[in-house]
């Protein structure tokens, strides 16, 4: 639920949908104050969008011309909530282009992703004026929380998802790389998740006195 | 000490100070920038400061209270400025959910360093939407610091110490208050949590005054010293941390406690101190208490019923004389008007 690696530029999440996107505004607003040559990317789903925080961070955006790319990943569910259920209008770019900033649809097409958000990673490496928007259509293969199929549930069918499960972009990609490129890649995510398992199932729970821990953070 | 300045002048004189030694310290909100300044609070910043570190936000209470947490995220003290402390509620998500939370749920990588000022209404017809004092909601998280300063001596070295607090604090501050004048000095100097401030000593009832309630206590005090009895009255400064030891130390030798809050009873901060207090005490000491704050309504814009939703200097003497003599009297001071004006005097 709170992920996070600060080390590596991974601020957090928030269970509470669309909370971070205007976190990712504020950071990007700091970057330019101390004029560090770095971009917030901010990921989002559907469902954020319905939220009044998703327009309010918007609009500040492009107000301070911010150095901030927001990605949405539209798979059409809020948990079991199809977007046309709680969306008037389903082109959620439309809205986000409304404000003043470039915005655009990236239909099910990982190579096109990586082609228009470098664009836009570049454009505002060199200060060009931000923020971009993209909408990455994509599709939620399994349930809303874990690892198993839910059609039985009745509120979406195995049709609908058939052309995605078709459109594998893991696949896709996987298709263009070398065999042998590919088998090391595929043992390096292995180790890399084995000893992540290991880690968690080796460490021994806290000590009870750390419920007190980092309430607060005291002085420097 | 010698210099007397109002509470604005003293937040106005802290907020400039900080800014100048420090670049990363930047102030916004609704009409920061305006010919109005907060009250006055902020003049003068943006001439000095620049546009980027001053700037007048949209009215965007939640969206701009996560930008001041992504600003805080990536090393910025952002001060964020609330005219109405009622307009705090549409920025609950992200001060309770993030800004609360940040530094435990991600076990110490990040911590939110925000100042959160926010301005509590009285009288004029403020009525139900602009007279609210809402910090027990905040006492009631952990992670949040709460304080309600009603002295300029306060007002600045609180702000000092808030903003150079890691932690998210809520800085709340009383309309009312903010043409009191009182000693500031003029270097910088921190009134940190931890203490709170004895600013009468008496050994009959313990008085506690929170925000702008202090100086409705202070009259309460005079009028009661008309009838011989001498009240300690306190003022809490931090409600959290709550600096529960100089209360705890004052009931123990009073015997009587009455707590005047700035705001509902229920749940508020007034319940607060009497319950902590009452804990440390059963079986210790006996003790008689009174809670006193808004009626519990919703405050009416007429100033014939507004007369009768806020305790006063008179309805607390009141009171107390009760609290003191065990058994309900019908004594009511007749108003002084040498107590109009309460200036704090210090020195501190």
């Amino acid at each position: 639920m709170h992920l996070i690696d600060a080390v590596h530029g991974v601020m957090g999440a928030s269970a509470v949908v669309g909370t971070t996107i205007a976190h990712a505004v504020g950071y990007a607003y700091a970057l330019k104050l101390q004029q560090k040559n770095s971009v917030v990317v901010s990921f989002f789903g559907d469902g954020a969008t319905d939220e009044g925080v998703f327009y309010e961070s918007l609009n500040f955006a492009v107000l301070k011309k911010l150095p901030v790319i927001f990605v949405c990943e539209n798979n059409s569910y809020a948990i079991h909530t199809h977007q046309l259920r709680r969306q008037s209008n389903p082109n959620i770019y439309e809205r986000a282009r409304v404000f003043g900033m470039p915005a655009e649809r990236i239909e099910d097409d990982v190579l096109r992703i990586y082609e228009r958000v470098s664009a836009a990673v570049q454009a505002l490496r060199i200060s060009e004026p931000g923020p971009f928007f993209f909408e990455c259509m994509t599709y939620r293969w399994k349930e809303h929380v874990g690892p198993n199929d839910d059609f039985h549930l009745g509120y979406r069918t195995r049709e609908e998802a058939e052309p995605w499960f078709k459109n594998d972009q893991v696949k896709r990609l996987a298709e263009v790389i070398d065999a042998r490129q590919r088998g090391r890649i595929e043992q390096e995510v292995e180790t890399e998740i084995q000893a992540a398992f290991a880690f968690a199932e080796g460490s021994p729970f806290p000590d009870g006195a750390e419920l007190f821990t980092d309430v607060f953070m005291e002085a420097d | 000490m010698g210099r007397n300045l109002s509470f604005v002048e003293a937040i106005r004189e802290a907020t400039d100070q900080e800014m100048g030694l420090n670049p990363s310290v930047i102030v916004f909100g609704l009409d920061v920038d305006d010919p109005k300044a907060i009250q006055g609070t902020t003049r003068g910043l943006v001439e000095k400061y620049g546009r980027e570190r001053v700037f007048c936000t949209p009215l965007s209470e939640d969206a701009m209270t996560g930008v001041a947490i992504g600003m805080a995220l990536a090393g910025l003290r952002p001060i964020h400025i609330h005219i109405r402390m009622d307009f705090l509620m549409l920025a609950m998500n992200q001060l309770i959910n993030i800004a609360a939370k940040s530094h435990y749920m991600y076990g110490g990588q990040v911590h939110v360093p925000i100042v959160v000022r926010s301005m509590i209404g009285k009288s004029w017809g403020q009525g139900a939407q602009h007279s609210q004092a809402l910090y027990s909601f905040f006492m009631h998280v952990p992670g949040l610091k709460v304080v309600v300063p009603t002295t300029p001596y306060d007002a600045k070295g609180c702000l000092i110490h808030a903003v150079r607090d890691n932690n998210p604090v809520m800085y709340i501050e009383h309309r009312l208050l903010h043409f009191q004048r009182g000693p500031v000095p003029e270097q910088l100097y921190t009134v940190p949590p931890g203490k709170a401030r004895v600013t009468v000593k008496g050994d009959d009832v313990t008085l506690i005054g929170i925000s702008y309630m202090q100086i409705e206590c202070l009259r309460a005090q005079r009028y009661l010293e008309d009838v011989d009895i001498h009240a300690e009255v306190i003022d809490p400064i931090w409600l959290s941390p709550l600096d529960i030891e100089t209360i705890v130390a004052s009931v123990c030798k009073t015997g009587a406690l009455c707590v005047v809050d700035n705001g509902w009873t229920t749940c508020g901060a007034s319940s607060e101190i009497i319950a902590q207090v009452a804990e440390r005490l059963q079986g210790v000491r006996d003790v008689r208490v009174r809670r006193m704050g808004f009626a519990p309504v919703t405050c009416p814009p007429t100033p014939t019923l507004e007369s009768l939703f806020y305790p006063n200097g008179r309805t607390i003497a009141s009171e107390v004389y009760n609290l003191v003599k065990g058994h309900s009297h019908n004594w009511m001071p007749v108003e002084r008007n040498d107590l109009k004006e309460i200036e704090f005097k210090g020195p501190f």
